[in-house]
Parts: structure tokens; C-alpha cells; sequence
């Protein structure tokens, strides 16, 4: 594995080759918002939130799917970024309906969360209201799809740890919709194995156990990682 | 097949057209078929049955002839005396096919009171490689498309060319993609050509999607075989044995015919193992779209053919590198693949000498909205679009004003006036805000709103829209919630900031090319019809007097019936 010297910010900085730049962001206490990523997961691209540029292309790339090369010179807090990043988060926060104040996961979210950090006090959008169910017919857990961002984290855990494939999306646009098997209740899943894992990774109140309040949840998610580097070093076998 | 045998068979269909007395072609393409085409080639052929001309009368269905506003269309061809003699007959109705056998086919005395001139501009301004075809051939029969020289590209490349050598030629060629972007073809090639994998593949992108446009569907449609070779010699040059056309669902003639290709191909070993008795092997397998737009975006296609929900994941790695099952892939456009054999038969150098200096070759275009002459055409690269539009498209019906046309469907923008004179070439398109894009070329006159048609391309993204990434999910139907607001008098000048702010989002942060040019129609109207989108916000009036002003939802109580009324809450 070799190393490779890159610039963020202005300041050099080493990394091994098989890292993406996220991980290395993270690792020199640069913190990006990220919604759709986590760590264990096949990363995504899709919430656009960990975007930087990156100096020789016009084009901005996502740092969780983005291999780093022999000095690379990234900027990740330019003047446009932040931005942009904001306008992101008041896009979801217009899209369907999320209430913290009435939500179960009030301050436990990781949505509400960024909304803090980029100083997003306001939504200049128009908010779409739209009209979405909520699925409570699982005997512990409820969807509540008002919530949902669609990071597809909960259909990813499903397919690549629990190797369930209960979850996946349906539809285009702003009508998408996780569904539970082919768009049944979750609670007639014969897919389901009930593990939660989906719950645990959600980052916001779209997946929540019954008959907790918010002060109670917790999300555990350190889960995921010891189950990839288990998987990958085959680590069962001694 | 052998070559020996290709070359005998395609000597025996052309002196087979020569000696007849008359060639007739029906336009067998969607167009006119859907105006009756077919039932007019039944009645010829009875009609010329029973005047005994039979033997002597070659009646055939071809690809589109072009002048779609006039179907049903027949083109008469006869050869005398080295050259070929040529008549189209336009609006065809089965009144008409009794006199043109009887005096026409029978007594060699054409109607000239049916004729359309064939020295119009329409024809004249043109030029044609890719719908050559077109009127020459029936696309259902392999043997016409081998007397048209068919396949004889490909016989040449297995038999005398190295893989690099069709690399070369097309490199030198200077024929860049059709599907709209515009990149080189012959480099993408020897990138695929050089990566590294167990297996490569081939993929033509027939999934055509833009509103108003119809070149692929023709050329599928027309000359099916034309892209079976070009994809052969793609696949020869780059060392694929299996390629994948992508069709979209809504193609049913385009899909039937691309299998009666395949099976006649297949047949006759001009694909599958051991193709013209060379060692190259390649097979050719259909993958029909659902109609998603996306899809034809090329890792969304690729997520398709692969059997998963069609979305777009980042790049790189490109497809040339990381494509179907990971291993290297080719992927190019039909217009793309349908030039290839005609730049292989007549060399890199013939192509190139056609065009600008960096558009080379011709593009076809599908002519729709305000103009005369709606259809297909095909012209050099170069041509102005005021020739393209008044010359070859007769200019606007019922005496009105030209006020904009708009290429590149949802991912363009509109070319106003000032601009008419622009060679059509990709930078010229960029330069003034527009793109190539696959070819639709959409005309409107003084009777459209900008406002509107900018609202009617932003719906058609919001709805295509995948809904992976947030910007575009969510970015497209914010746009589109602001336009609705200014095209119904109730927006504000900050309304037209943020719906600014929004298209600079969307374009620098989408994921894929839906996301980032869903702004080109909002951005390129407003650059060129900024006081049309002032009008509606400042004096609430619609200057085209399309737009009906009032809050679209007070106007859900009125008594009258209102357009959009199933979106009111």
C-alpha cells in the first residue's frame, strides 16, 4: 500500500492509497456533512452534501467516493461550498414534512444536527407538504415516511449486512419511496428478519422504535463496521 | 457467409434494382405508418398486380423519407442510362395509387400534379450518410442492405484491418458522439480498446427520450443492419464478443425490426461465432427499456442492462474503464454507430473533409413545433441554422414571427434570432448557451411563452428526475414550483433570485446530466428573455398570451374548468 501526499486546505497531508478522501478528511479533523454515507456502507453519491473541489477540475466531486491521487489539491469550505451545502439541507428540510419539535427523534438526528453546524436558521424554500404515510404495522418499528430523506442507508443495510433485501426504493423524483418488499406492509414482510439494523442506521425519525421516547434513542451504529472488517479480514476463520 | 459471397450477393440485388422497371418505395416508417402507410403498400401492390406489372415493379416499405408533414410518401426510381431518375409522391390516398400505376408505372408518364419538387431546398441543402438508406432500402430484407454495399465495412475490417486500424479510422475521422455530448469517438474507442479486462462489451444507447425527437427511432427504424455493423466493427476494434442495444420500450416498430435484423444476421453468420469465416465472434442482444429518461444516461443504462433500478452513480470510474459487470465498456449513441460503417468503407479522410474543423460529418435533426416542414433531416455540420430552418424547413406556417428554436430538448436551451446565423457545430451551440444534444430541434414563433416552455421543460425533469441525489429531486420541482408561480402572475422578483440561485445549484452539485443541465432551458431563457419572465412578474401579463394570470389556486373554485386543476390541493 502506498502513500500519497495531498494538499487540503492549503496544508500537506499523507494518506494510504486505498483511502478515500473522506476518510481522510476525517482523519485530519475536517469535518463534512454527510447524509447518505456512513461508515460500512457501499458509499453512494447521492445527498451531495460532502462535495469539494478539487484544484485542476471544474467539476465538484463527492469526498466519500473519491480515490485519492498523488497531490491532490482540495478545498472543502470554499466561499460556494457552504453554500451550497446549505441549500441542500433547506431543499430536504422543504421537501416532506420535518417537524422537530414533534419529532421522536428530536436532538438524536443527524439531519436536525447539520442543520446546526451550517447555520441554516430559515428555509427560503417553499415547503411541499407533501401527503406520505407512515407505516406502523411492525410490531416494534415504524416507517414514517414524512422523515424520510431517501439516503437509502436503511435499504443498503438491508442488502449488504443483513443480506435481507427487505428494502429498497420505488417510484422517480419526489414521489420515491422506500417500500418493504414489493411495496407491502412492513409488518406482512416475509423478507423481514426483524433485526433493526435499518432503525439503528436512519439518520433521522423516518425509522424509530415503538414506545420510546426521544431522550431514549440511541443509535447504534459502531455495529457496522466490526461486520465489514470482520467480513474483509475474514476474521471468523481463526 | 464468406466475403465472396457477400460481394455476389449485394452484385446481384443492385443489377436486380437496375433491371427492373421501376423501384417503388413507401415510406414504412412510424410517421407515415401511422397516416396509413401500410394499407397504401398493400393496395400498390394489388393494384400493381392486377396491371400485370408484377414481374417487372420492385415494391418494397423503406425508412423515413423525410418529409413527414406530407405522408403517406412513395419514392418511384428508375435506372436508365447510368443514373437513377427519382419522384416522390406526397399525401398519398389510395385514389391516388390507381393513376400512378396506371399512368405512372404503366404508361411512364408521371402526375406531376401529386409530384413533390425534388429540387426544393428540402433535398437540396441536405446531405446524407447515415439515412442514405433511406428510399434505397426495405429494412426487413438483409439482401437490399447488402446491395447497398451493406456489411461491406465489416468484411473489409476483419480481412485487411487490424482492430487498431479501425481505431485509426475512426480517430481520424474526427466523428464525435451524437447522443449530444460530443466526445471524440475515435478516442473513446482506443480508451476501451486499452483497458484492461476478461471481457469488454458494446452498447448502443437507443434510449431516445428527449420530447420532440425521432432520429434514432428512424434510424432503427430505417436501417436497422447500419448499426448492427457499426456495432460489429466496434467490437472488432475494441476486442468485445457481446453487445446490448438499449431500446426504449415505446419503440415497438424500432424493437421488431432490430430483431428481424439480428435473426438475419445471425442466420448467415454476419454475427455470432466465426463472423465472414474470420476468428471474430460477436452477438448482439436487445435490453428494452421501461421509459425512464434517465436511462439514457450511460451508468443508469448500464445499472439497467444489469438488471437494477436505473439510477446514475458517480463518475469516474467511466464505463470505458468500469462498465457492465465492471469490466470495460463501450458506449456509444446510434446516430454514433450508423456513421461508422460508411467511415470505415470510404476511410477516415472521406469523413473528415465534411464539416467544420472540429464538427466533422453531418447530424440529423428531427424538425418539430412551429415550422413547415416537420420531419427528419440530415445535413452537414457547419450549415447555419437560419439555412436549416427556412431554407430546408420552408420557415414558420401561417405567416408568423420566428422568435426561438430549441436543441437539445430538456438539456439545451433556445437560440433566439440574433443567433440564426450560427454554424451548427457542439462549440458554436455551447457558446451561445445551447447544445447539440441528440438532434431534436424544436421551432417556436411569437405565440409561445418563454415562461411556459421553460415550465414545460422543468416539469418534464422534475418527472424524469431519478431521485437519488437531493439537488435534482428536490432542486427540480422548487424550480418548477417558482415557474408555476411566474407564469401565473403571483412570483416576486425575489422568487426569480432564488430560482437563479437554484439553477447555479443544480448545474455545479447534481449528480449525473439530468440534474446538471434540468437549468439549460430556465437559464437560456432568461438570458435571452428576461422581460418576458419581467412581464409576468412585474405588470402580471403573459406578452405571448399563453399564461392565464391568478393564483393557480383560487382558480381552483371558479366555474370554469382550469388546466392544471389536478394539482390543486
Amino acid at each position: 500500500m502506498s502513500v500519497k501526499t495531498l494538499m487540503i486546505n492549503g496544508q500537506m497531508v499523507s494518506a494510504s492509497e486505498d483511502q478515500t478522501l473522506l476518510d481522510v478528511l476525517r482523519e485530519n479533523g475536517i469535518e463534512l456533512p454527510t447524509l447518505c454515507h456512513l461508515d460500512g456502507l457501499t458509499p453512494i453519491g447521492a445527498c451531495r452534501l460532502c462535495l469539494v473541489e478539487l484544484a485542476g477540475s471544474n467539476k465538484l466531486h463527492p469526498a466519500c467516493m473519491t480515490r485519492i491521487t498523488e497531490g491532490m489539491e482540495v478545498t472543502t469550505h470554499s466561499e460556494r461550498l457552504v453554500k451550497y451545502r446549505r441549500m441542500i439541507l433547506e431543499l430536504l428540510f422543504a421537501e416532506r414534512n420535518h417537524f422537530c419539535s414533534i419529532c421522536v427523534i428530536n436532538g438524536q438526528c443527524d439531519l436536525q444536527q447539520m442543520g446546526y453546524d451550517v447555520g441554516m436558521d430559515h428555509v427560503r424554500f417553499e415547503y411541499q407538504c407533501p401527503a406520505v404515510e407512515v407505516d406502523a404495522s411492525h410490531e416494534r418499528f415504524i416507517m414514517d415516511h414524512n422523515r424520510c430523506v431517501l439516503c437509502t442507508r436503511c435499504v443498503r443495510v438491508c442488502h449488504e449486512m443483513e443480506g435481507a433485501h427487505t428494502r429498497d426504493v420505488m417510484g422517480r423524483g419526489g414521489s420515491s419511496r422506500i417500500i418493504t418488499d414489493l411495496n407491502q406492509l412492513w409488518g406482512k414482510s416475509g423478507s423481514c428478519t426483524g433485526c433493526g439494523k435499518c432503525v439503528q442506521v436512519c439518520p433521522t425519525g423516518a425509522l424509530f422504535e415503538k414506545g420510546r421516547s426521544a431522550a431514549e434513542v440511541v443509535k447504534q451504529r459502531d455495529f457496522l463496521v466490526y461486520i465489514k472488517t470482520a467480513r474483509e479480514k475474514h476474521l471468523w476463520i481463526q | 457467409m464468406t466475403g465472396e459471397e457477400l460481394l455476389a450477393a449485394a452484385e446481384k440485388e443492385q443489377a436486380a434494382r437496375r433491371q427492373a422497371k421501376y423501384c417503388v418505395a413507401v415510406c414504412a416508417a412510424a410517421g407515415c405508418h401511422s397516416l396509413g402507410s401500410t394499407s397504401i403498400r398493400e393496395i400498390f401492390q394489388k393494384a400493381v398486380n392486377e396491371a400485370g406489372l408484377g414481374e417487372q415493379i420492385l415494391l418494397y416499405g423503406t425508412g423515413c423519407l423525410g418529409l413527414c408533414h406530407a405522408g403517406p410518401l412513395v419514392e418511384i426510381q428508375r435506372y436508365r442510362e447510368d443514373s437513377w431518375e427519382r419522384w416522390l409522391y406526397h399525401h398519398v390516398n389510395e385514389g391516388m395509387v390507381a393513376e400512378i400505376v396506371r399512368h405512372h408505372l404503366g404508361g411512364d408518364q408521371p402526375l406531376a400534379q401529386f409530384l413533390y419538387p425534388l429540387d426544393d431546398p428540402f433535398f437540396r441543402s441536405q446531405y446524407k450518410i447515415v439515412l442514405e438508406n433511406a428510399g434505397r432500402i426495405n429494412p426487413e430484407r438483409l439482401e437490399d442492405y447488402i446491395g447497398a454495399d451493406g456489411y461491406s465495412a465489416l468484411w473489409k475490417a476483419v480481412s485487411e484491418m487490424t482492430p487498431m486500424d479501425v481505431v485509426r479510422e475512426v480517430t481520424q475521422s474526427g466523428l464525435r458522439g451524437r447522443g449530444g455530448g460530443g466526445y471524440p469517438t475515435g478516442l473513446k474507442w482506443s480508451t476501451v480498446a486499452k483497458s484492461k479486462g476478461s471481457r469488454k462489451f458494446v452498447v448502443c444507447n437507443a434510449d431516445e427520450g428527449d420530447p420532440g425527437a425521432f432520429m434514432d427511432r428512424s434510424i432503427l427504424e430505417g436501417d436497422p443492419h447500419r448499426i448492427l455493423e457499426g456495432m460489429a466493427l466496434a467490437a472488432y476494434a475494441i476486442g468485445a464478443e457481446q453487445g446490448y442495444i438499449y431500446v426504449r420500450g415505446e419503440y415497438p416498430m424500432a424493437i421488431s425490426r432490430l430483431k428481424t435484423a439480428i435473426r438475419q444476421a445471425e442466420k448467415v453468420q454476419l454475427l455470432g461465432n466465426r463472423i465472414l469465416e474470420s476468428a471474430f465472434n460477436f452477438r448482439v442482444d436487445l435490453r428494452i427499456g421501461a421509459g425512464a429518461f434517465v436511462c439514457g444516461e450511460e451508468t443508469a443504462l448500464i445499472g439497467s442492462i444489469e438488471g437494477n433500478r436505473g439510477t446514475p452513480r458517480p463518475r469516474p470510474p467511466f464505463p470505458a474503464e468500469k462498465g457492465l459487470w465492471d469490466m470495460p465498456t463501450l458506449i456509444n449513441n446510434v446516430e454514433t454507430f450508423a456513421n461508422v460503417p460508411a467511415i470505415v468503407r470510404n476511410g477516415g479522410q472521406w469523413f473528415s473533409r465534411i464539416g467544420t474543423e472540429k464538427s466533422k460529418g453531418t447530424k440529423v435533426f428531427a424538425l418539430a413545433g412551429k415550422i413547415v416542414h416537420t420531419g427528419l433531416i440530415e445535413v452537414p455540420m457547419g450549415i447555419s441554422l437560419r439555412q436549416v430552418i427556412f431554407d430546408i424547413g420552408g420557415g414558420i406556417p401561417d405567416g408568423k414571427q420566428f422568435k426561438a428554436a430549441q436543441t437539445g430538448g430538456p438539456s439545451g436551451g433556445c437560440i433566439p434570432l440574433p443567433h440564426l446565423d450560427l454554424p451548427i457545430d457542439y462549440e458554436s451551440l455551447i457558446k451561445v448557451g445551447s447544445m447539440m444534444g441528440s438532434g431534436g430541434l424544436i421551432v417556436m414563433d411569437e405565440t409561445s411563452c418563454m415562461v411556459d416552455v421553460a415550465r414545460f421543460f422543468m416539469q418534464f425533469c422534475m418527472d424524469e428526475s431519478c431521485g437519488k441525489c437531493v439537488p435534482c429531486r428536490a432542486g427540480t420541482a422548487q424550480i418548477y414550483r417558482i415557474l408555476e408561480k411566474i407564469s401565473s402572475g403571483t412570483a416576486s422578483l425575489h422568487d426569480l433570485e432564488l430560482m437563479e440561485e437554484l439553477c447555479d445549484l443544480l448545474k455545479h452539485t447534481s449528480l449525473c446530466g439530468l440534474g446538471q443541465t434540468a437549468p439549460n432551458p430556465v437559464v437560456s431563457t432568461l438570458r435571452y428573455f428576461r422581460e418576458e419572465y419581467l412581464a409576468h412578474i412585474e405588470q402580471k401579463t403573459c406578452p405571448a398570451g399563453v399564461c392565464r394570470m391568478g393564483a393557480p389556486d383560487a382558480a381552483c373554485g371558479s366555474a370554469e374548468p382550469v388546466q392544471e386543476k389536478e394539482n390543486c390541493l
